[in-house]
Parts: structure tokens; C-alpha cells; sequence
């Protein structure tokens, strides 16, 4: 057993009264993690490939990428069901190789959320204090502290199939804060839920993090599960981690294609960096020249120019610079904004999306109007679209 | 290996693999396997054994042979060894008593599966299984009295007017396939039932809808998905009534030799444990016979049959 | 057309079950007839005399005793070598895993009288001789094989990330199997507990051949229907059936009422789902 579990014992084992930390405020219990150049193979099959990342204490971080990246191979290597392959994984600076999942000072709320159907709630709950031998009236009074943390009161007795599923949720929380983690580990545990109340769950969540201190490290495909709620975001795919940034900076700043096309929508343009300057550059594509800022990395006809929906600006009368026209194909009235769809005088398709707050004119389909890229809000991005290459 | 490691450990996963171990070794392996050594060596006194009279032989087996009585066997007369009459027709009659089971039970299994209300069907269960938990002794027992010469179904009948004299029921194999058919039929009941019960009853709707005549409708979709539950029915069933010893001996005569009766003679009466073990390997290899020719006849693997 | 068939079928079910019931009215109603010989016809007039004969009658209760001291010694060996079985057939696959299952299902297709001469002859070689822990021995080697199906079954539905989670939360590998595991598994132990003790109590023909000198009922019934039987016999019977009757009725309810719980429940969780919205 780690130094921090004996903590973690002692202090459930002393502890009667609820103790609900400082908002915000990460305390001695959370860990730094240590991702060192870890991998892991599957046979010949490389499910993670070199990820080096250092998740601070208290931090809320999220890997983000689609099915099979390897997000949740790395999170089985964090608590332990998994030993990496090469490379090593330190928590609190502690190098856990060779300590199993029930030795490490983690705790994981699994996707399908695994609470123990034959036991009532609140043993559910304390059931990480009974397997570390803390007597049965404190087990119990813990459970009902937890049980007030997350906002679940006179459960203690029920059993599971009597919760509804943001019930079950919050019991799996409270399951998993119960053995006082350093970190918790979240596997997409919203996915089951309906899309409500997994926007409700969603700010419980991050309450939960800040009032605890925890740091939390959460998986997900859902780009906006991972923006809304996270301190920092890592993009994965392929087994590798293409961009750790806090989640303004992962939309608005991408380091390459993959990133840019994962996390929200892109007008893609191929073409050549022409005239490149720091951070700048021209970009020369087949319906024009553009000014855009030149990621790293990004050169010669392997870039490509990325302009986000929203940053495109419809207008009757051409821009000053970065203009080009169009010919409005199709517009489709979506709720809160508005895609347009034109087409270049090539027949290359663009797309401008309008905010729906009344001051946008809505264009008909076959008007001849132009189309704007901000230079400060379109990116020249070497193209990874094929990620890990 | 790997994954029971991983999930329960060292020490349990010694406990699981040392338990199995003890099972499948101790209880079953060698056991079997002694008993095949033990049917090719001499039956001898104690101080002859490892002596110069003990060697594999197939004397044993040998003895099968010898006593020839006349037999008839589908129109054909012709001498056969008491003994290999009796394997014979052993087999022979436990056949029939597996038909004759897989007739009584398909309409039962069709109407549990497909008919009934689900809600009736725990207490008819409930109802189907009291015989199981009564002992095959007793169920043999209660035939004993019912077919007794003086016995109530000779004075039912006889009253109601079908018959006019007492009939001796107690004679030939007929009480011995009475006696097998009723003791073994839920055998086949069950398994029927669960293969059928797990046919889409839009499977039969379908067919009917699509003009098929009910017996069609059985013939070509209930009966071709019934094959994995008719094949462990018949299995069962041929299997214990061929290693059936109760039966036989409470409910037959003299006229109804089993072949079970015959080992049991061997071992008990002469003692005779190696010519026992001999008798008892051709038996079990009859039933092997059966239960693979059941897989190859209904295509199915053993998997599906044990359930 | 549908309901003239369905009347035959209802019929036959009747029927059917009137088949299997009535010959164990006709054993049960022997138990109270004058009769010396066991029968329900001709009638002799009622009589509680075979209750207090099968109550005087040593060698019975003797045999009796027997049968259930066999019969608890094969759950308890049986059960935990068919759950172990189980659990390691369940966590291993490929050519392996089909060779054991193999091994394991085939006692079940060997018939008791081969089953009974091999336990015999094999201990006997190792100068073991014959008596009813040869018995428990041979009952054992196929009552296993019905344990480990029915854990089996039930292992399949185990969703084994409950072992992860308990695992992480710092649960002993001893603790997961006690406080996770073996819960779920409960309801198929207690089956195969059920089973292995009333099998061991039918079991005739491996017993006959192992038991040396001991008498278990079923041997010791078989010798008695063989020698000049009196209805004793029937009044023993008749307990054993209103016995196991009692039993099974019992475990019906319980069962029921488990299952009324288990839907209210998920009923209320449906509820509080809806409550939500």
C-alpha cells in the first residue's frame, strides 16, 4: 500500500464529521500525475505511443478523441489494470510500476458505473472503507456524509435498481470519493445518460472537483463535455497525444488538422504557404490568396488552411482582404444559428454559419454575395488527418 | 490462465486449477482408465496376481459369448448368446423408450413454450417438477403397485368394461418401458421446451401467414429449430435408460433381461470385477456411441447438449 | 379453429400431468390401506399402522441416517469443486477450454453402474476399500458436472467490471471473490447445494456397487421390494414427497416474492428517472 492510502485510511478511519474541503482550493490529498513517455503494445498493435503529459494537483484534465485512440487504455494504465509497456507513470512522484489497481491511490468511475447491485446504497458506498477494515458505525456515518455531498439524502438504504441514473451517478462518485483518492479517474460515465442530464451532470461534476480538490482525469469522445468542463484538454488519436492545451486554446488555437477537424466544424482549403513571416503567412488555394496565422510545423503543400464556420463573414459587398465570392446553395436553419452553404465560382463548397440573435439578414439560395476569413481567426495547419503520422 | 490471475490471484487461482485438478483426475480420469486396464486382466486369486496367469487379454470381453439361445430379431430366427441378446436388446428397447418419450413430450414442450400464459408457467413448473424430486425408486414403486396382477388399473379397466379378465402386465419388457417412459419423459420435456421456447413466435406466425398447414409449420421451422433440445432429450433419455437398474429389476421378469442386471450378476454376485469392468466399458462405449451419433444426426456439439 | 386446438393442447397438459401425479397418489394412498400387501385396491379400510411400524423400524432410520450423511457430504464436496470449476472454465478459452468442458459435462453421459465399478476398482487398487465414502466419491464425480453448469450459467451474467471496481477501491483479491463474487453466485450455489443433496439422495446405481455392507434408503427400499415389501415403505414415501413437496413449494414463494421486490424496485428507479424531467 502506497504512503498516500495509509493517509487516506488513517483519515477515514479518524474522521466523524463531514469534511467538505474549500472550493477550489486543491489540498494535500490531490496528486500530480506523471505521464513519462509512456506506451503500451497489444501484441504487435501499439495502443499508446510515447504520451508524456504532467497533470497538475487539483486539476480537472480530459483526454478527448474518438473510439480506439488509446484514452482508455491509458486510464487503465493509470489505475492499474494495464502495466505500460515502456516508459513510466508517477503519481505524487511516486513511480507506480508493479503496484496493482487495488493498491494505488485511485479511484475509477467506470463507464457502465459498476456499483455493486447486492448491496444497499450507502454499503456500496462504503464498501473502499470496509475492505480496509474501518469499524461499521464509521463506515456508515461516512456514507451518509457522501451521500449529503453529492445531494443524494435518504438513499443510504435503497438498493441500486431503485435510482434513477443520475442517481446511480452520483452514487458512483460518492462510491469512488469515499477511499479519499489523490486522483479520480472518469471513463465517459455521462454516455449512458440522456442528453438533459448529462448537460446537468455535467456542472455537478465540476462542482464536485472544485468543493474536493481532487484531481480529476476524464475520458471522453464529446468535444463539449471535455470543453465545458475541463481545466486542460488532451487531444489523442492514434495513441497520441497531438495537443494538451486548456480548451480555448484547443479550439481556437490547434496545432494541426486533426485537432482542428475533431474539435468542432472547418472550411478546409489545400494550397501552398506562400511568403511566411513569424506566425504569419500567405496561402495560395485555388479560389485565392489568403492571409491566415502559420501554425508550427505547417510548410510547402502539406499545410492546409482551416477557417472555422463561425469566423466567416457573409456579406453583399467584398471584404477588404481574404474576400472571396460566392454563390448561396443551400441555407439550413439549425435552432441557434444558421449554416449557409455557397458555392466559389470553381464549385468549391464553403460554409458560413450565422448566429441567430436577429441581426443577421438570412440570405435565399442562388444570391451572389462574398465570403470573409479573419486573418487572426484562420489557421495554416499541417494536415493530420491521418493523425500520428 | 492469464485472466483468472489477474482477477482472483494467486492463491485462488491455485484453489480453482488444485480442485478441478482433483476432480477431473482423481474422480473421473483414473477411475475410467483403471477400469478399461482392469477389463483386459484375468479374474485371479489374490496370490496370482502379477503372477505368470496375469497378461492383457481379451478374455473378458470373451465372456459375452457362450449360452446360445434362439432369438428372433426383425423376422429372423437365429441362435445368439444369452448375453449379447440381452446388450442387444437392451439397446434396442432403450431406442424405443427414447421415442416413445420424444412423442409423449413435443406436444407438451409446444404448448409450454408457444400456448400457455406465461403467468400459468411457473406453477405448472412447479407441478412438472414433483416427480423429478421424488426418488426414481419410489416413481418405479408406484408402477409396481398400479400394474399389480390385483393391482387398481386391472380394476379400473375391468370395471369400466374394457377388458374382461385381469391382464399380467407384469411381463415381457412392456412394464420395463412403462416403467423407463415414465421415470425419464420429463428428461425430454425440459430440454425440448428450451430450445423451443427460444424460437421467434413471429418465426411461426410468419409461416402460417404464408399458407403453411400446421404440421408443415412443425415439420420445417419448429422442429429444425427444436434440433439442439431434441438431441440432449434423446441423449438423456437413451442413457439413463440404458444404465438403468431400478427399472428393470422392480418392474421386469425373468423374460426382461437389461443389461445393467447382467453387470450387476458379474460383480455382485460373482464377483467377478474384472469380466464387470469389461462388461461395464462396453456399455458406456455403446453410450458414447449414441450421444456422438446424436451430434452428427442433429449437428450439434456437446456444449449444446449439457445445458 | 385456434382455440378448438389450444383446448387439446390444454387437454393434454391435463392429462399429462394427471400421468405423472396420480401414480404418486396411488404410492401415498397404499400408506394408509389395511392391506398387508401395498396397494390402494381392493381397499381395506384406513389405518395408521404403517406410519407407527416405519416409525419402529431401526433398519430404515438407520439407512436414513445414512443416506442423508452421504448426501451432505456430496454438497459439500460437489459444490465447491463444480464452483471452482466453473470460475476456471469461465476465465480461460480456446482448444483448452474445449477439452475441460468436455471433461467436465462427460460424467453426465456415463452411466451410473460404469461410474460405480470405476470408483470401485480405482480405489480399491489403491486399498481403499469399499464402503459409502466410496460412495460420496463416485456421486461426486457427476453431481460436480450439474454445479458447475448451473454456476456457469450464472457466471455469464456477472458483469466482470465489478471485480475492477472493487479491486480499485482497494479491495484483496480474497475480498473481491467473498464480498462480489460469491454473492452473485449465491442463488446458483444454493441451487446446486439442492441439487447435489437430492441426486445423492435418488443415487442408486453407483451406490449399490461402492457401499460395501451400508444400506442407503434407496438400497435399502430396493431390497425390501425385492424380499416381500409392506407398506411402510408407501408411509416413508409419502413423508419424503410431502417433504420435498413442502420444499419446493417454500422456495417457489420466496422466489416470487424476490422477484416482486426486484420489480418494485426497478419500477421506482423508473420513477425517480422520470421525476427528473
Amino acid at each position: 500500500m502506497t504512503t498516500a492510502s495509509h493517509d487516506i485510511l488513517n483519515v477515514a478511519a479518524e474522521s466523524d464529521e463531514v469534511k467538505i474541503r474549500p472550493r477550489g482550493k486543491a489540498t494535500s490529498m490531490s496528486a500530480a500525475i506523471e505521464l513519462d513517455n509512456v506506451c503500451c503494445d497489444f501484441g504487435k498493435f501499439r495502443a499508446v505511443d510515447h504520451v508524456n503529459v504532467t497533470i497538475q494537483p487539483g486539476e480537472f484534465f480530459s483526454f478527448l478523441g474518438p473510439s480506439g485512440c488509446g484514452k482508455t487504455t491509458i486510464l487503465r494504465m493509470i489505475s492499474g489494470f494495464i502495466e505500460p509497456t515502456q516508459g513510466a507513470i508517477r503519481i505524487g512522484g511516486k513511480d507506480m510500476k508493479g503496484q496493482r489497481a487495488n493498491q494505488r491511490p485511485t479511484a475509477l468511475i467506470f463507464q457502465n458505473l459498476a456499483l455493486f447491485p447486492l448491496m444497499p446504497i450507502w454499503e456500496n458506498i462504503a464498501f473502499g472503507l470496509e475492505v480496509r477494515g474501518v469499524d461499521k458505525a464509521k463506515r456508515r456515518a461516512r456514507a451518509e456524509e457522501l451521500l449529503a455531498l453529492v445531494d443524494l439524502h435518504d438513499s443510504a438504504d435503497k438498493m441500486v435498481s431503485q435510482l434513477s441514473g443520475g442517481q446511480k451517478q452520483r452514487v458512483a462518485i460518492a462510491r469512488a470519493l469515499a477511499v479519499e483518492p489523490s486522483v479520480m479517474l472518469l471513463d465517459e460515465p455521462l454516455s449512458a445518460l440522456d442528453l438533459k442530464l448529462r448537460q446537468h451532470m455535467r456542472a455537478e461534476l465540476r462542482a464536485i472537483q472544485k468543493r474536493t480538490g481532487v484531481t480529476f482525469i476524464y475520458i471522453t469522445h464529446d468535444q463539449g463535455e471535455a470543453l465545458a468542463m475541463s481545466d486542460r484538454v488532451g487531444v489523442m488519436s492514434q495513441g497520441k497525444l497531438q495537443q494538451v492545451a486548456n480548451p480555448r486554446d484547443i479550439y481556437n488555437n490547434p496545432v494541426n488538422g486533426f485537432v482542428a477537424s475533431f474539435v468542432g466544424e472547418n472550411n478546409i482549403l489545400a494550397g501552398d504557404v506562400k511568403k511566411a513571416s513569424a506566425g504569419a503567412a500567405q496561402f495560395s488555394t485555388a479560389i485565392g490568396e489568403f492571409q491566415a496565422r502559420l501554425g508550427a510545423g505547417a510548410n510547402g503543400k502539406t499545410a492546409k488552411l482551416y477557417i472555422r464556420p463561425e469566423h466567416v463573414i457573409l456579406s453583399a459587398k467584398r471584404g477588404k482582404e481574404n474576400s472571396v465570392p460566392v454563390t448561396v446553395s443551400e441555407v439550413s436553419f439549425e435552432g441557434n444559428f444558421i449554416a449557409v452553404q455557397a458555392k466559389t465560382a470553381n464549385g468549391t463548397n464553403l460554409v458560413a454559419e450565422l448566429r441567430n440573435d436577429g441581426s443577421a439578414t438570412v440570405p435565399s439560395i442562388g444570391t451572389k454575395m462574398h465570403m470573409t476569413f479573419d486573418a487572426q481567426r484562420s489557421s495554416i495547419l499541417p494536415d493530420t488527418s491521418s493523425a500520428g503520422a | 490462465m492469464q485472466d483468472l490471475l489477474r482477477r482472483y490471484g494467486t492463491t485462488l487461482t491455485y484453489v480453482c486449477i488444485g480442485l478441478t485438478f482433483f476432480w477431473l483426475v482423481m474422480l473421473v480420469l483414473l477411475p475410467n482408465f483403471t477400469m478399461l486396464e482392469s477389463s483386459f486382466r484375468p479374474y485371479l486369486a489374490k496370490v496370482d496376481e502379477g503372477g505368470p496367469l496375469d497378461f492383457y487379454s481379451l478374455g473378458n470381453y470373451g465372456k459375452i459369448l457362450g449360452n446360445n439361445v434362439d432369438t428372433t430379431l426383425f423376422g429372423i430366427t437365429f441362435p445368439m448368446p444369452v448375453r449379447v441378446k440381452v446388450f442387444v436388446l437392451t439397446i434396442i428397447y432403450s431406442a424405443v423408450v427414447t421415442v416413445i418419450t420424444f412423442v409423449l413430450a413435443y406436444p407438451l414442450a409446444y404448448y409450454l413454450a408457444k400456448i400457455v400464459s406465461p403467468k400459468s408457467l411457473p406453477t405448472l413448473f412447479l407441478l412438472l417438477f414433483v416427480p423429478l424430486w421424488v426418488s426414481e425408486i419410489l416413481r418405479s414403486f408406484a408402477w409396481w403397485i398400479i400394474l399389480a396382477f390385483k393391482g387398481p388399473l386391472n380394476a379400473v379397466l375391468m370395471s369400466v368394461g374394457i377388458i374382461d379378465s385381469e391382464i399380467r402386465w407384469i411381463a415381457g419388457f412392456s412394464p420395463v418401458i412403462i416403467g423407463l417412459v415414465y421415470t425419464y419423459v420429463l428428461f425430454m420435456v425440459f430440454p425440448l421446451y428450451n430450445s423451443m421456447q427460444s424460437l421467434d413466435s413471429n418465426q411461426i406466425e410468419a409461416a402460417e401467414d404464408l399458407g403453411s398447414p400446421w404440421w408443415r409449420t412443425h415439420w420445417r421451422v419448429i422442429l429444425p429449430h427444436a434440433k439442439p433440445g431434441i438431441a440432449s432429450g434423446a441423449v438423456m433419455v437413451f442413457m439413463l435408460s440404458a444404465g438403468s437398474l431400478l427399472v428393470p429389476s422392480l418392474l421386469g421378469s425373468t423374460t426382461s433381461g437389461w443389461f445393467t442386471q447382467t453387470i450387476q450378476e458379474i460383480m455382485l454376485g460373482s464377483q467377478d470385477w474384472n469380466a464387470g469392468a469389461a462388461f461395464a466399458f462396453m456399455l458406456l462405449i455403446a453410450c458414447t456411441l449414441f450421444v456422438s451419433l446424436m451430434m452428427r444426426v442433429f449437428g450439434v456439439k456437446l456444449s449444446d447438449i449439457a445445458k | 379453429m385456434h382455440n378448438n386446438r389450444n383446448f387439446f393442447f390444454h387437454l393434454y397438459m391435463a392429462l399429462f400431468l394427471a400421468y405423472l401425479l396420480i401414480p404418486l397418489l396411488v404410492m401415498g394412498g397404499a400408506a394408509f390401506n389395511a392391506s398387508k400387501l401395498p396397494t390402494i385396491y381392493p381397499w381395506k379400510g384406513w389405518t395408521d399402522q404403517w406410519f407407527i411400524e416405519l416409525w419402529n423400524d431401526n433398519r430404515i432410520w438407520g439407512a436414513f441416517a445414512n443416506t442423508l450423511l452421504v448426501a451432505l457430504a456430496v454438497a459439500i464436496i460437489a459444490v465447491p469443486i463444480g464452483t471452482a470449476a466453473a470460475i476456471l472454465i469461465n476465465s480461460i478459452s480456446g482448444r483448452i477450454r474445449s477439452v475441460l468442458y468436455g471433461m467436465m459435462v462427460a460424467p453426465i453421459l456415463i452411466p451410473g453402474v460404469v461410474i460405480g465399478i470405476s470408483t470401485l476398482l480405482f480405489w480399491n487398487n489403491l486399498s481403499v476399500g469399499s464402503g459409502l465414502h466410496l460412495s460420496v466419491l463416485g456421486q461426486v464425480s457427476y453431481i460436480a458436472s450439474f454445479v458447475m453448469l448451473l454456476v456457469l450459467a450464472r457466471l455469464q451474467s456477472f458483469d466482470p467490471s465489478l471485480e475492477e471496481a472493487a479491486l480499485d477501491l482497494g479491495a484483496s483479491h480474497g475480498q473481491v471473490m467473498r464480498r462480489i463474487l460469491l454473492p452473485h453466485l449465491y442463488p446458483a450455489i444454493g441451487a446446486g447445494a439442492a441439487i447435489s443433496f437430492f441426486q445423492s439422495i435418488e443415487n442408486f446405481n453407483v451406490t449399490l456397487f461402492t457401499r460395501g455392507g451400508a444400506d442407503t434408503l434407496t438400497v435399502y427400499v430396493f431390497s425390501k421390494v425385492r424380499s416381500g415389501i409392506t407398506p411402510t415403505i408407501n408411509a416413508l414415501a409419502l413423508l419424503l414427497i410431502l417433504f420435498t413437496l413442502g420444499a419446493a413449494v417454500w422456495y417457489e414463494i420466496s422466489r416470487r416474492r424476490k422477484e416482486a421486490v426486484q420489480r418494485a424496485y426497478e419500477e421506482e428507479g423508473i420513477r425517480a428517472e422520470a421525476a427528473l424531467h
